[in-house]
Formats: C-alpha cells, structure tokens, sequence
C-alpha cells in the first residue's frame, strides 16, 4: 500500500515538475517565478526547514513538560 | 428601512428570549431559526447610514452598511447557523444564549458606524464568548476563561483610552479610516491588534481556544480574529507596520504548531497563522490586498470551523485531546466521515485547487507580488507549506492513522452525532463551492476583482509545492508525531508575573499589613481605653511626680468606674474655693 502510494507521489511529481516547464507564470514578479521547478524546489527544502528549525527551537528551548505550569 | 432591524439585535434579543422557551424542540428550532432571520435581514438592508441616535451630542450609528461590512456579516450569519446545527444536541441552553450574545455582539461590530457603539459591542463580544470557555467547567478551562477575560479586558482599555483620546482632540467619534501618526490612534490599533491576535499579543488565543466546550470553540474561532480584521481594514487599511506583523504571524503559528501535541491548540497556532495572511493584505493595502483579506477571512471562517468540528467530534467521541493518546488507534476505520469532512477544511487550509483556501489565500500572496515585496511573498509561500505540513499531514496521521501493537483500544470510538457531522458538511459544500466557482464570493468584495485564480501556471506551481511538502513529511514522518510536552509562548509573562505578584502579596506584603495592623490596632486599644478613664493621664502624671513605677497597663486595661476616684466632698468645697479665689486675684489684677 505504502509502496504504492510512494510510487504515485514519484509520478505525480514527474508530471508536475513538466507541466511546470509547459506553464510557465503568466505575469512573474521575481526571478524564482520564472524558474519552472521553482515551487517544488521551495517545497521541499522549505519544508524540511520549518520541521529542523521548529523541533530544534522546541527541543532546546520552548517545549516543557506537561504539568510545567501547575 | 422600517421593516429591518439592525442584525445584532436579532441575535441579542433572541437570547434574551431563548431562556423563556422551555420546551426543548422549540428551543432547537429557535437558535436555528435566528440565522436565518438574520440572514433575510441582511440581503434585504440597503447601501448607506442609518439607525443614527444622538447621544450626549455624538451620533451613534448602528448601521454603517457598505460591501465591506456586507462580506463579513453575510460569513458571520452563515457561519453562526453552521456553528448553532454543531452545538444544537447541547442539553444547556446558556451555551446558546452566550453564542447568540456572541454573534450578535460581532455583527454589532462589523455595522457600528462610530467608535462608542463599536467599543461598546467589543466588549460584550469579550465577555460573552469566555463562557463558551468556562462552560466546559475543568480548572484548566477556568483559568484559560480568566486569563482569556483579562487579556481581552486590557486591549478594551487600549481601545477605550484610545477613544477617548480621539474624541476630545478631534471632537469626532466617527469610525473612519485614521492616521496611524496620532497617539489616540495607536492606542485604538493597539486595542484591535489584541483581538487579532497579533503577537507578541496573541497567546490567549491559543491559551484558550483549546480549553473551551467543543462545540464553544467553534464559534470562537470565527468571530473574535476576523472582526479584529475587518475593523483593520475599515481604519488602517495600508500600514505599513502591519505587512511584517502579519508576515511574520503567518510563520509564528506554523513554526508552534509543529511543536503541538493537543490537537486543538495546534488548529488554534494555525488561526494565527491564517489571520496573519489577512492582517499581511490588511497592511499592503492595494485594492487586490484588501479583496484578499476579507476573501481570506470568508474562506477562512469556513474552513476553520469544519477543522475545529473534526477535532471536536474526535474529542466529543474518544475524550482525548492529544495527539500522542489518539495516535496509533486506526480511528479512520472507525470514523470515516468525520476524516473525509476534516479533509475537506484540511485542503482548504492548505490552498489546494478546486477548495476555497486556494481562491482566496494566493490572492494576498498575489498582491505582494504585485507591490514587489519579495521577502514578504516569500514569507507567505514558507507559511502555505507549513499549513498543509501541519494540518493536511501531521494532524491526520497523529489523531486517525497509525497503530500500535497492544496498546488500550479505544472501545467506544463511533462517528460523532448526525448534527455534528451535517454541520461539517454544510462547511465543506460552501467551502468546495467557493472554490470551484469563485465568482460568488469574488462579488462580495469591497472592490472589483481581476485576479484569475486558475491560470495554469498557478495552479502548477501549488501542486508542485504541496507534492513536495508532502515527500519532505514522508521523510520526517517519524520525527513529527506529537509529544507529551507543551511549548512556551508569550503568555508565560503574564502567568509567571500573576504568580509572582500573588506570592508577593501573601507573603511579603501580607506580612507588612500584619505587622502595621497589629501596632496599630495597639495603639487603638489604648486609645480607646483612654477616652473611656480620661483620669488615667493625671494618674500617671500623679505617679510620675510621686516617682513611683507605673502601674499603667492596670489602670489603662480596668474599666472606668467612678468610685475608684471618688473622693471626701470636702475636697471638692476646697477645690472650687481655690478656683474662686484664683478667679477674684485674675479679676483684680486686670481690672
């Protein structure tokens, strides 16, 4: 099921990675929105930061344990 | 004209009157039956200024109606009704009276044409809706309600000290577009931040929106935030301090709610983060900005409650409110409509095409753009993969997938009542509905709308930042499940510093007014004994002269009695002959 579910998702990128190239942004503002992989690119490394960034700011920071306040 | 009555008085007056039904069906169809009142009032209330009352020679205005108040009324009613079908199983009918409060003090603001009468319903909003809150009657939740209530209490006084300000130097309460440069003005900005949620101001709301009844909460999460944006719209359209506050709200609550546990608190972290793409369009103020935040906040409106019901109805069923008790018990198999409805609000959070989050949100991405913002639309678009990392694919997995071998079962776990889910699916058709066909809500806005949401290249580009979101979650799937944990946010000031000042007034200070009130209460004691035996003086000075100790406390601590003192009546005679003689000797000498 997992495999399959991975498998698509591979496709599914494949295909919009290349609809990416044959639809460019009607009106871009900035450079990176002329770049066709741009938003798959952002995605991913975004993503990926938010989750370090958060859990790291959690870990060594913000994140206490659950009676901290009672 | 005559035929209509101002809107928040429909559901004012109506919980006034719901006490009074007491047959229960009556009572159901009744709250029921307001919205849709309301609702035919608003589509019959014309364009302009009315329900104008003179009072102490400023004009109050209950009716200020323009395209702007008309898109947040008309999301406000449809989501008052949505909110009512969820809650309509609720035995307690205070819930619905502080609801109905609630709703009608929020359209009070949205059509208040001046400052008195917008403050007076602010505050009515506040502190109708801590109910919804302390109706759930938990300790936690009565803390939350008090901290909620406090918090609201000082942004009213900003407002209130604002308006004040306001009026006496310019002699108008008219609630217009204002000058960001004059102090009253700060002051009334300051007031409307607090209600928006902005941080570092924001922490009640993720303080109390997760401790409020399950159906409460649902209404909470609507009214408060987006009426704070709306009246950002009507008076501070274009500020630029507002760009980056919202900007940086937007990732704030994205940045919080990967660190979440309690399922609600993380939907609440991602109204701040949602608001913050509002308060972000509020600041650029173009007119594409400015239709970008009410759109938002319509979509938003929607697709939050159907988010908050799907967590609620998980609650209702199980009891459980956190992610780390709810993992790895298989509830979709238990409860598929409930995931399928969540779903629906979770994509249309993230912008999904063909959901309402896509028609409304990149219209504000769009509008940065457009002004040439790129750290602000970059800002955005980091927010927009936060959202469907948190909503559309941590929350799920953590509450309805995952299994654990040999952990307790969770026995009972069914679908939530039909109410509750045909509540979620009203949301969810309107969501959908908006989504597919833009145009209906795309003629509600304060300006005309050029913005093609389904240009191919857009919705390319979205596609390709969700499936890769999505592939960066697979990753890190294992690392993102919740924790048994809370997280610190700005509301640890406030806590800590009640604490402390409560620790300093029972110890230290306590100890001081002991101290001063026993000294003093001494020195009253002796007093009074005193004024009781005014011989006591002339004891002591007798005493003293005689050179003999002081049997003081004695005579002070002994009741007066006369005969004490009483001496041979020659004593007398002799005393009143040494007064005459002095008398006659005085009288002489100055005659």
């Amino acid at each position: 099921m997992l495999k399959k579910l991975r498998f698509i998702l591979y496709i599914a990128i494949t295909i919009t990675s290349l609809l990416g190239f044959v639809f460019p942004y009607k009106h871009p503002h900035f450079w990176w929105q002329k770049i066709p992989v741009f938003d798959a690119i952002f995605g991913f490394i975004g993503c990926i930061i938010i989750i370090i960034f958060s859990k790291w700011l959690g870990h060594h920071w913000l994140m206490k344990d659950e009676h901290y306040y009672d | 004209m005559i035929d209509i009555i101002p809107p928040a008085f429909i559901y004012l007056i109506g919980a006034f009157i719901l006490p009074i039904i007491k047959n229960r069906r009556a009572q159901q169809a009744f709250v029921l039956l307001l919205p849709v009142i309301a609702f035919v009032n608003l589509i019959h209330m014309p364009y302009g200024n009315y329900w104008v009352y003179n009072f102490l020679g400023f004009d109050l205005v209950l009716g200020k109606v323009d395209k702007l108040s008309m898109l947040f009324a008309y999301v406000f009613v449809i989501m008052s009704f949505i909110g009512m079908v969820y809650a309509i199983h609720i035995k307690e009918y205070g819930q619905h009276v502080a609801a109905c409060l609630y709703v009608g003090s929020t359209l009070g603001v949205v059509f208040a044409g001046d400052l008195l009468t917008l403050f007076i319903f602010w505050e009515i909003m506040a502190a109708s809706s801590v109910f919804l809150i302390w109706y759930q009657r938990t300790k936690s939740a009565m803390s939350a309600g008090f901290r909620y209530i406090l918090v609201h209490l000082a942004g009213g006084t900003f407002l209130l000290a604002g308006i004040v300000i306001h009026a006496t130097t310019t002699g108008s309460i008219a609630f217009v577009l204002f000058d960001i440069h004059e102090l009253s003005t700060k002051l009334i900005l300051i007031g409307f931040l607090v209600n928006a949620a902005v941080p570092p101001l924001h922490a009640w709301l993720s303080d109390a929106y997760p401790e409020g009844t399950v159906t409460g909460s649902v209404f909470m999460t609507a009214f408060t935030t987006k009426s704070a944006v709306y009246v950002l719209a009507r008076s501070f359209p274009g500020v630029e301090l507002l760009v980056w506050l919202g900007a940086i709200m937007a990732l704030y609550g994205v940045v919080y709610a990967v660190m979440e546990n309690d399922i609600r608190r993380l939907l609440s972290y991602h109204i701040i983060s949602q608001v913050g793409f509002m308060v972000c369009g509020v600041g650029l103020g173009s007119e594409l900005a400015i239709n970008g935040a009410g759109a938002h906040a319509f979509s938003h409106i929607l697709y939050k409650a159907i988010l908050f019901m799907g967590a609620g109805a998980v609650i209702h069923v199980t009891g459980r409110r956190k992610s780390t008790e709810l993992h790895g018990h298989e509830l979709y198999k238990k409860m598929p409509v409930t995931l399928t409805l969540y779903m629906v609000g979770a994509f249309s959070i993230s912008a999904v095409p063909l959901f309402n989050g896509f028609i409304s949100k990149n219209m504000v991405v769009a509008a940065a753009g457009e002004l040439n913002r790129p750290v602000i639309e970059l800002m955005l678009h980091l927010a927009s993969i936060g959202t469907f990392l948190s909503i559309s694919l941590k929350l799920p997995q953590g509450i309805w997938f995952g299994s654990q071998k040999g952990s307790d079962k969770i026995p009972d776990a069914k679908e939530p009542p039909l109410n509750m889910l045909l509540a979620m699916g009203i949301g969810s058709f309107l969501c959908i509905l908006t989504g597919i066909y833009p145009k209906l809500l795309y003629d509600l806005l304060p300006y005309q709308v050029h913005f093609h949401p389904y240009e191919a290249g857009k919705v390319v580009a979205m596609m390709q930042l969700l499936l890769l979101t999505l592939s960066a979650f697979w990753i890190y799937i294992d690392k993102l499940g919740g924790e048994a944990a809370i997280s610190l946010d700005t509301d640890w000031f406030y806590r800590n510093f009640g604490r402390a000042l409560l620790r300093f007034c029972n110890e230290p200070l306590n100890q001081i007014r002991l101290k001063i009130q026993t000294l003093s209460s001494q020195k009253v004691a002796f007093l009074s004994r005193l004024s009781q035996n005014p011989y006591v003086p002339l004891e002591m000075f007798w005493h003293i002269v005689q050179g003999k100790t002081l049997p003081l406390k004695d005579s002070v601590n002994q009741a007066y009695s006369p005969h004490i003192y009483r001496l041979p009546i020659g004593v007398g005679i002799c005393m009143s002959l040494v007064f005459f003689l002095i008398y006659g000797l005085v009288y002489l000498w100055l005659v």
